[in-house]
């Protein structure tokens, strides 16, 4: 018989944290590339994120009028094609002007971007929260019977499949990018060293482009596997991500992809087992101060190492 | 117009917004050629290489590259017309392999780089072996080497060199000027700024002494090392 | 004559509101103009002073802590420190960091804040927030003020019953918009004469050039947590006659972190960063341009209603609000585009951007 300790803990605690964490590194990649690359922290990054769930909804709800009903995977394929297109003109008209000015106008600009999109989204759809998926997710039977004739039975949802694979499939994609292809190479060389790549004659104008492509693609990922784990969707959503999302990127390393990846891992875990009890009864830490997590592993980071796990770059 | 002039600069007064640092400065690299800059520390001397690749405000005065002027257009675009640039300190991407810091110098590049890098690989065999590692896992000198490297690939016409040796062991040193000249050899002229001014002007055809933001002497390598002031102002502290 | 009345109350009720709002603004000029320190948690620091004026001065409560029934003036003055002590500890983490981190690390303090006060029934009575906040001159006309020392000595209860019954209601209205008027006057000053001070001007010299600065022997860390604490100082009493202003206050909604930082830093922006007039003038215009587009938006949405009766108002209604929000968001971007010095400029040489990002 598994223990009953094991059982709780994985089905409860472990695999929800992981699907958060995932969720998190993906946010979390936008965030260290466009603070690598761009050297800004962009505000408005959960706003793309949470545009593209809604979007996600909306071509979902447009595809059944027709009769078609559609899994949201199928309908996140146009609302981060969208949601890429949204971050390019974000870019071009609100960024862009300000490439040569102290990097702090962009912050500013992105957080007016962080209103402007949000209010966008309310007054299209409101401000209430919509439900993304209708039911209870009830956990895989197959995966169910199959663990439990090991007697380690597993209590995973078809959703948290659906996220656990699609971020391994994501990352697989991203690190042949950044690892195999030149414009990858180059998002490295830029992020490292953004002086020496100009005059290293790299076109930096098309990386900062790519940039956004691959930051508003995982951003739109992110988004809609959120939407997908929590079953609704706000418009704070985006909001919310932002903090965890920051001391993902923090804890990996500013300009480090995997390090933030892992960050956002360890946040996402770090936020889920801080329910468990580990001493006595109740949780550690009350579910109310949950989103604090983050925060206190991000101003941990900031005071003791803030060059992050994977010594990313300190400005 | 002479046409054996790789590299001018005429008369160039430029600086960092409303700080101007270069008052007065005229120089010229001329085919096969290894001129260097020296003089005392804070003289603009780096400044000049910053000049040249456009990343300063220029107030007047002009830099032509053969008979293309290059004042005011991007320095990533001067790069690619052929003016490689070496920065003192941190010319190398460190979290890149030597391999992927060559593939960057030939970002411009479609063809051909096959035999390219070969050939880079038989003018710097140290790094033939190393091609896999990271570049920020390379010691000082194996640094220089891969940056030097990276900015030949663009098939430079000119190579712009800020301090090659600036923190290098002696032995490293030597390395490093008997790489400046197989480089000079293969055809390449070179303009570099240096620190050790004994040794650079040494293997230098010809050298520039700039004092203020502006040239005072120029001379031969051998003249200027010869020359009693400028062994009393920067040579002779030097050993 | 009741017109007349109506728009003389809506007058004062903006310019409170707009003075309150110049507080904030004045608070964040000390960091971001004076000391280039970008906070994105001003209603962080401004819900810590309505709290604790609140929890101070509040009659007491079943509900939450206190209330403890101290003079409104403790009130304002704890207020202040409160925010002051919360600034200290967030100064010696963050300031060292670049403006970026700053900025990620105060977004996060005032979202740590709002769960506090969320979280913390017992001491703040959670979501449902608190009630009753004595209001300056208003608080007169409560009981437990004029049946106790010193009013009583003025008067007996009863005879100030007869009083307050006798002038109209709104009496206080101009004397709190007034008050809050005069706060925001003598703030102007002390901070113009701390501008010209050799602190201000070495907190120019620090913002324009860092390591100059630093290698001329002036302790760079040190200003800057100064000017940072000083902010939230003046946040803290700006946020202690909002709750004033609301009498009841409660975390998400009074305090939303990002609409209220961010028109603060509008009104900033908009004004001048680093000249204290601008801040104020800022303030007011985007305060009156914000109060206004309410008008002008819900006057629109009825125009829309009268000419299509099949439009159903109440969702254009329901959204009206975050089509402001656009509205200003766009602005913000407009401004700093097309005008980043902002209405009334800064009067020392700004930073230059290009030798900013090659020195070195």
């Amino acid at each position: 018989m598994w223990e009953s300790f094991w059982f709780e803990f994985i089905n409860f605690y472990f695999i929800p944290g992981l699907v958060l964490g995932c969720i998190y590194a993906l946010g979390a990649i936008g965030i260290t590339l466009t603070f690598g690359i761009l050297r800004f922290a962009n505000f408005a990054h959960g706003e793309i994120m949470m545009t593209s769930s809604y979007l996600t909804w909306e071509f979902v709800l447009v595809a059944s009028s027709f009769g078609l009903i559609l899994h949201p995977i199928i309908g996140a394929i146009p609302a981060s094609i969208c949601a890429i297109i949204l971050a390019l003109i974000v870019d071009r008209l609100f960024y862009k002007p300000f490439r040569n000015s102290p990097t702090i106008m962009i912050v500013i600009a992105s957080f007016g971007m962080m209103l402007i999109i949000r209010s966008m989204v309310q007054v299209i759809w409101g401000p209430n929260q919509i439900t993304f998926v209708k039911g209870i997710a009830k956990p895989n039977p197959i995966i169910k019977d199959f663990t439990s004739s090991f007697d380690i039975m597993l209590l995973i949802p078809n959703k948290h499949i659906f996220i656990l694979l699609g971020t391994i499939i994501i990352m697989l994609i991203f690190n042949y990018l950044l690892s195999s292809t030149k414009i990858g190479k180059g998002m490295r060389a830029v992020s490292d060293n953004p002086n020496l790549a100009e005059v290293s004659g790299i076109n930096v104008e098309n990386i900062v482009k790519a940039t956004w492509v691959v930051g508003g693609f995982c951003a739109a990922a992110a988004g809609v596997f959120l939407a997908m784990d929590t079953q609704f969707i706000e418009s704070t959503m985006g909001f919310r991500m932002l903090l965890p999302m920051f001391a993902a990127a923090i804890l990996g390393g500013i300009g480090r992809p995997f390090g933030a990846v892992a960050g956002g891992l360890i946040i996402g875990l770090a936020e889920e087992l801080s329910a468990y009890p580990w001493l006595g009864d109740g949780p550690v830490i009350s579910p109310g101060y949950k989103s604090g997590v983050a925060f206190s592993i991000m101003v941990i980071m900031l005071i003791f190492r803030p060059s992050g796990l994977f010594r990313g770059r300190v400005f | 117009m002479n046409s054996d002039k790789i590299l001018s600069i005429n008369n160039l007064i430029a600086g960092y917004g409303e700080t101007e640092i270069l008052h007065n400065v005229s120089i010229e690299v001329h085919t096969n050629e290894i001129v260097s800059i020296i003089g005392p520390n804070g003289a603009g001397k780096s400044t000049i290489l910053k000049a040249i690749l456009g990343t300063l405000d220029i107030k007047s005065g002009e830099i032509f590259l053969l008979e293309n002027k290059i004042t005011g257009i991007k320095p990533s675009d001067i790069v690619r017309k052929g003016v490689g640039y070496v920065p003192q300190t941190d010319n190398v991407f460190v979290s890149l392999s030597v391999h992927e810091n060559l593939e960057m110098g030939a970002w411009t590049i479609e063809t051909n780089l096959k035999e390219k890098f070969e050939e880079l690989y038989n003018l710097f065999p140290d790094l033939k072996d190393k091609r896999n590692q990271l570049a920020g896992q390379l010691s000082g000198g194996q640094r220089q080497m891969v940056a030097m490297a990276k900015a030949l690939i663009l098939n430079a016409k000119v190579l712009l060199l800020d301090e090659p040796t600036a923190g290098l062991s002696p032995k490293y040193r030597g390395e490093i000027f008997a790489t400046i000249q197989r480089i000079n050899k293969s055809g390449l002229p070179v303009l570099m700024v240096e620190q050790n001014a004994k040794q650079a002007l040494q293997i230098s055809h010809r050298g520039y002494v700039l004092v203020d933001g502006s040239n005072r002497y120029t001379g031969t390598g051998q003249d200027l090392s010869s020359d009693p002031d400028v062994a009393l102002m920067f040579l002779g502290s030097r050993g | 004559m009741e017109i007349f009345l109506g728009y003389f109350l809506y007058a004062m009720s903006l310019l409170t509101v707009g003075g309150i709002y110049a507080l904030l603004a004045l608070g964040l000029n000390v960091q971001w103009g004076f000391a280039g320190l970008f906070n994105a948690g001003v209603a962080g620091f401004a819900a810590i002073g309505a709290y604790t004026y609140a929890l101070l001065t509040t009659a007491k409560s079943q509900f939450h802590f206190g209330g403890l029934e101290l003079p409104l003036i403790v009130g304002d003055i704890m207020a202040m420190i409160f925010a002051g002590i919360v600034a200290t500890i967030i100064g010696l983490i963050c300031i060292r960091l670049r403006a970026d981190y700053l900025a990620i690390a105060t977004i996060g303090i005032a979202e740590i804040i709002k769960l506090i006060l969320k979280n913390e029934t017992d001491i703040t009575n959670g979501p449902r927030g608190i009630n009753k906040i004595p209001r300056t001159w208003e608080h007169f006309t409560e009981e437990r003020f004029y049946s106790n020392f010193p009013m009583n000595f003025i008067s007996n209860p009863k005879g100030w019953e007869v009083f307050f019954d006798s002038i109209p209601k709104w009496w206080w209205q101009p004397f709190f918009a007034c008050t809050i008027l005069t706060i925001v006057i003598i703030i102007y000053f002390l901070l113009e004469k701390l501008r010209v001070s050799p602190w201000g001007r070495m907190m120019t010299a620090i913002r324009e050039n860092e390591n100059a600065a630093a290698a001329a022997g002036k302790n760079v860390t040190k200003r800057r947590i100064e000017a940072f604490i000083l902010g939230a100082v003046i946040m803290g009493l700006a946020g202690a006659f909002l709750g004033q202003h609301l009498r009841l206050i409660e975390p998400t909604q009074t305090f939303d972190p990002s609409k209220m930082t961010f028109l603060v830093w509008v009104m900033l922006i908009a004004g001048g960063s680093g000249n204290n007039k601008g801040a104020i003038l800022g303030a007011f215009l985007i305060w009156f341009v914000w109060s206004s587009s309410e008008l002008v938006t819900n006057g629109f949405i009825e125009i829309l209603a009268t000419m299509f009766d099949s439009v159903d108002i109440s969702i254009l209604k329901n959204r009206a609000g975050f089509i402001r929000m656009l509205f200003i968001g766009l602005l913000l971007q407009l401004i700093l585009q097309r005008f980043p010095k902002g209405i009334l400029p800064e009067k020392r040489p700004a930073i230059s951007g290009k030798s900013q990002k090659y020195a070195g």
